[in-house]
């Protein structure tokens, strides 16, 4: 359980937070730049002071301004993954691994991943010998994150990590967050302003603005509420819900996936059946029409239910639809509203192309552990 | 080679040089690490007594230390009464003369460096479980070396090189404060002195460039270490 209330005032700018979440896989952070995210994490781990408040993790308090308690950063036993990576320029990539692990071998240190693990949970075997310096931007997050993990953490802490990485180098560190998530049972705390990315790394998701928290709760949740539309951002609009493979279809190359309303089609995913996952279809990729159409190319056709009419946005506007227990967001033309007469209550059929729905679609959510000796602070 | 009266002032030299800068070193980090990461009362007056030898005629600075550690001054009673060192007219004195008026040089040059240290880094270690003072050890000390370096070696020159202060405060005693700079002085003043002064002002020019030559070498090394 991570508990966070806290104020800081920063000249213009004034923080106030209030928060309270569980502390299993990946808690996001999503705001604007400026919005606080930052602030917020350097106060998780002791290197900006609140003005007042308190902040405890699973009832180790860090900070109470009534208690007067103020752990300082290396006694909160949280790991930091910098959005630049600050690696020591002074020490090879094995010595900036082994400068937090040699400093957590205190009495209240839990266990943890040996360093061959973290070398090879995150590929840095053939970077040991060499200079920070020497290391392309995508390695040095890879560094960075082994380095913030061998100090056996309570909590992770991750600044926008990918924020200065191109795409590609994205696409090669994102697995290792994953792996990180499904195989060290290790709370994260994930600051982005990214929602593909929340998508597929994070379970909760908690939205910040002008300082505060707006909403925060489960992912999916939070992504269907229309009036949280304006933080969690427009063209990338979409809907989360969880799913679950069904089987494969070798022939055509075709997982099924099942959930509450039917059976989604997507391009094959190496997943066993049975294997539980998170989908994320953009309101972009669904089309809506009345009747079932004959034949066509839509492999995946829902009867679902208009809930709500979204609030119009020119020639567009997003429709929320109910298919079983899931919501479905659709963007549509403000014609096809009309002409469709589009209203809560209407029923309608729900049509999403298979191909629309990619690898970057999906987050998974099964988690098994791959390093025994964190159950004590699970 | 060379004359024992040459021997004998290079290695007084070079022993007061020596002991100039390794006194004065510490005093230098922390005067150095207060101007540049504390703000308190008081800081501009530091940072000015700092480098007033820097811009005093050093006769007035040895005048002051004169004043302060002859064996009546309050300074020298003290020294005199606490550790039974006399610093007044002993080679002590002549590196205490060399450490004050090199002081701003190695202040500056560690302050500078000091400041241009990534404090994010920093932040980073003690995210890493690292104290401030083994963080200071861990981090900044190594990213500062070759500022250090700097420093040391031009208070190492400046030292050499003293003479104002040196001989208003010590005199000019063979064997004990009878420096370098100091003898060759002497020779120009004597009649017949002109050659003796022409090897001095050599061997001079041959220890300056050994320095700088070293501290090259030193800096490349140091700079590699931190990919500067």
């Amino acid at each position: 359980m991570l508990e966070v209330s806290a104020q800081k005032r920063l000249g213009a700018f004034a923080l106030d937070v209030a928060l309270a979440c569980e502390t299993n896989g990946i808690i996001a952070l999503f705001g604007r730049s400026g919005s606080g995210k930052t602030s917020l994490v350097n106060m998780l781990a002791g290197l900006l002071r609140p003005d007042r408040g308190r902040i405890a993790i699973d009832d180790v308090v860090l900070f109470d301004s009534e208690a007067g308690i103020d752990l300082p950063p290396e006694r909160r036993r949280i790991g930091y993954v910098f959005q630049e990576g600050r690696l020591f320029p002074h020490l090879s990539v094995r010595r900036n691994l082994l400068y937090g692990a040699k400093r957590a071998r205190g009495a209240d240190a839990g266990n943890g991943p040996s360093f061959d693990q973290v070398v090879a949970l995150l590929g840095l075997e053939s970077l040991t010998e060499r200079r920070p310096q020497d290391l392309s931007g995508g390695e040095k997050q890879r560094v960075a994150l082994g380095r913030a993990l061998l100090t056996r953490p309570r909590l992770l802490l991750m600044d926008e990590p990918l924020a200065s990485l191109d795409q590609p180098r994205k696409e090669d560190i994102l697995p290792f967050v994953e792996r990180l998530r499904d195989e060290l049972d290790l709370p994260i705390v994930y600051v982005s302003h990214a929602m593909q990315e929340i998508v597929r790394l994070a379970d909760t998701l908690v939205l910040i603005s002008d300082g505060r928290i707006v909403e925060s709760g489960a992912i999916e949740a939070l992504t269907s509420r229309l009036d949280l539309r304006p933080l969690t951002g427009r063209y990338e609009a979409g809907s989360v819900f969880e799913v679950s493979v069904e089987d494969h279809d070798d022939k055509d190359g075709l997982t099924a996936l099942t959930f509450s309303g039917g059976r989604l089609y997507v391009p094959r995913l190496e997943l066993a059946a049975g294997a539980r996952l998170r989908v994320r279809i953009r309101a972009r990729d669904v089309a809506l029409a009345l009747e079932a159409p004959g034949r066509s190319s839509f492999l995946n056709v829902f009867a679902g239910e208009v809930r709500e009419i979204g609030a119009e946005d020119g020639p567009l506007v997003d429709v929320l639809i109910a298919v079983g227990e899931a919501s479905l967001w659709a963007r549509v033309t403000q014609r096809s509203r009309r002409e469709l007469e589009l209203a809560p209550g209407r029923a309608v059929q729900v049509l999403i192309k298979a191909v629309a729905v990619d690898s970057h679609s999906f987050g998974r959510r099964t988690r098994h552990r791959a390093f025994p000796g964190n159950e004590a602070e699970a | 080679m060379l004359t024992p009266l040459e021997i004998e002032a290079l290695a007084l030299s070079l022993k007061v040089a020596l002991a100039s800068v390794v006194f004065s070193l510490p005093f230098g980090l922390l005067v150095a690490w207060l101007l540049a990461r504390r703000d308190f009362a008081g800081k501009t007056l530091l940072n000015g007594i700092v480098h007033l030898p820097l811009v005093m005629p050093p006769v007035v600075v040895g005048y002051l230390l004169l004043v302060l550690f002859s064996q009546d001054g309050p300074l020298g009673r003290l020294l005199e009464g606490l550790f039974g060192v006399t610093i007044a007219f002993t080679w002590q004195g002549a590196a205490l003369a060399a450490a004050v008026m090199a002081f701003p040089l190695m202040v500056r040059s560690i302050r500078l460096s000091m400041e241009s240290v990534d404090r994010r880094l920093e932040a980073a270690a003690r995210t890493l479980g690292a104290t401030p003072a083994d963080c200071f050890r861990s981090v900044t000390l190594p990213l500062i070396a070759p500022g250090i370096l700097v420093g040391v070696i031009l208070a190492f020159a400046r030292s050499l090189g003293e003479f104002g202060a040196t001989i208003t405060f010590v005199s000019a005693i063979p064997g004990e404060t009878r420096t370098l700079p100091i003898a060759l002085y002497g020779l120009t003043q004597s009649p017949g002195g002109e050659l003796g002064a022409l090897r001095l002002a050599i061997i001079s020019v041959v220890v300056a460039f050994a320095a700088l030559f070293a501290s090259e070498v030193l800096a490349r090394r140091l700079g590699r270490g931190i990919g500067a």
